[in-house]
């Protein structure tokens, strides 16, 4: 018996979720849509950001929302040199951990650079804001070098 | 390492949030719902054995493959048996009707369904096989669909046959005789 050639097809898994955030979440949502970083104050004082619903140490509810800058110190980063449909930029970019001041924990997130050679941990970063915000992570476009304006 | 909080006793849900303390948020609609699609993009590869089998319906023609042991015919084919492990090395042309053999109602709409809600979703043993495959029912009322009743393939139009199992639009009634239950029994 002779094999037939191999067939090959795209296939496409597409699941249109939607989801409510519940208060915290839709809070810190909120916040980004209104240009507006905001944390969360832990059971031991430290502030999260992005804002969570439990303690990480205890499991107890978190309730005290804490108002953060949109700036920043990156604490660890990586070069994304072949970015893939979906991802924050077409162009290369570097997907950062990025500790908002003010805040204890960090988040991940883009920052646009030219160049790996512009990344460094430490830096310091400031959001770019999207034009047009609805509430979603990506309401910041991105991080980028404070001093870039 | 912290004492772990317990939750209280009852019905539980989360606290509200007080933002009274962030003008940005204090006074504005607050966000309750995001839409988060997840898409992943494949290319799928069947293999071998799958690959006679599309092939063969792009012809119009469904194929399984026998298990040299048990005799069993396996479709779609995956090119060994199931059960033990050797090569289905055997072409088994399969018949065009099958029976019914579980089913459900679908009632509730959802994205990319084929076709209007209610409709029946159902295994139906080919004949000529021992696995039960997945199709829709049309041509019946989905009240009247039920274990044991016989079908007949519904293909796309011929000159719309592909390498594809959507060559199957669904199964509709063949008119024929139900089964007896007991001869459908191992696949309930």
């Amino acid at each position: 018996m002779t094999e037939p050639e191999i067939l090959s097809a795209p296939l496409v898994l597409e699941f249109p979720f939607s989801r409510t955030t519940g208060p915290v979440i839709g809070a810190f949502l909120t916040g980004l849509r209104e240009k507006t970083v905001v944390g969360m104050r832990g059971a031991d004082g430290r502030v999260i950001c992005p804002a969570v619903e439990y303690d990480p140490e205890t499991g107890a509810p978190l309730t005290e929302l804490v108002e953060l800058s949109d700036t920043g110190t990156v604490t660890s980063w990586t070069w994304v040199s072949q970015p893939r449909q979906g991802q924050p930029f077409a162009r290369p970019f570097a997907f950062a951990l990025v500790q908002i001041d003010g805040a204890d924990t960090a988040m991940a997130h883009a920052v646009d650079v030219a160049d790996a050679t512009e990344m460094s941990t430490g830096m310091r970063v400031r959001a770019r804001w999207a034009v047009e915000r609805e509430g979603l992570i990506t309401d910041i476009e991105c991080f980028e070098p404070e001093l870039a304006r | 390492m912290s004492e772990i909080a317990e939750l209280p006793e009852g019905l539980w849900y989360q606290p509200d949030v007080d933002t009274s303390q962030i003008p940005a948020i204090a006074g504005v609609e607050a966000v309750r719902s995001i839409r988060v699609p997840a898409r992943v993009e494949y290319l799928y590869t069947p293999g071998r054995a799958p690959t006679r089998f599309l092939r063969a319906l792009a012809e119009k023609r469904i194929m399984g493959e026998r298990c040299p042991v048990t005799g069993k015919v396996y479709v779609p084919p995956r090119g060994v048996s199931p059960v033990v492990g050797l090569p289905t090395e055997e072409q088994v042309e399969l018949g065009h009707r099958g029976t019914v053999t579980t089913f459900c109602v679908v009632d509730i709409a959802f994205t990319g369904q084929v076709t209007e809600t209610p409709f029946v979703s159902a295994l139906v043993l080919i004949d000529g096989a021992d696995i039960t495959l997945h199709g829709l029912i049309q041509g019946i009322p989905p009240a009247d669909v039920r274990p044991g009743m016989r079908v007949e393939a519904v293909w796309v139009p011929d000159d719309e046959l592909s390498t594809s199992f959507e060559n199957i639009r669904w199964w509709r009634p063949s008119g024929e005789p139900d089964v007896d239950p007991d001869t459908i029994r191992e696949y309930l």
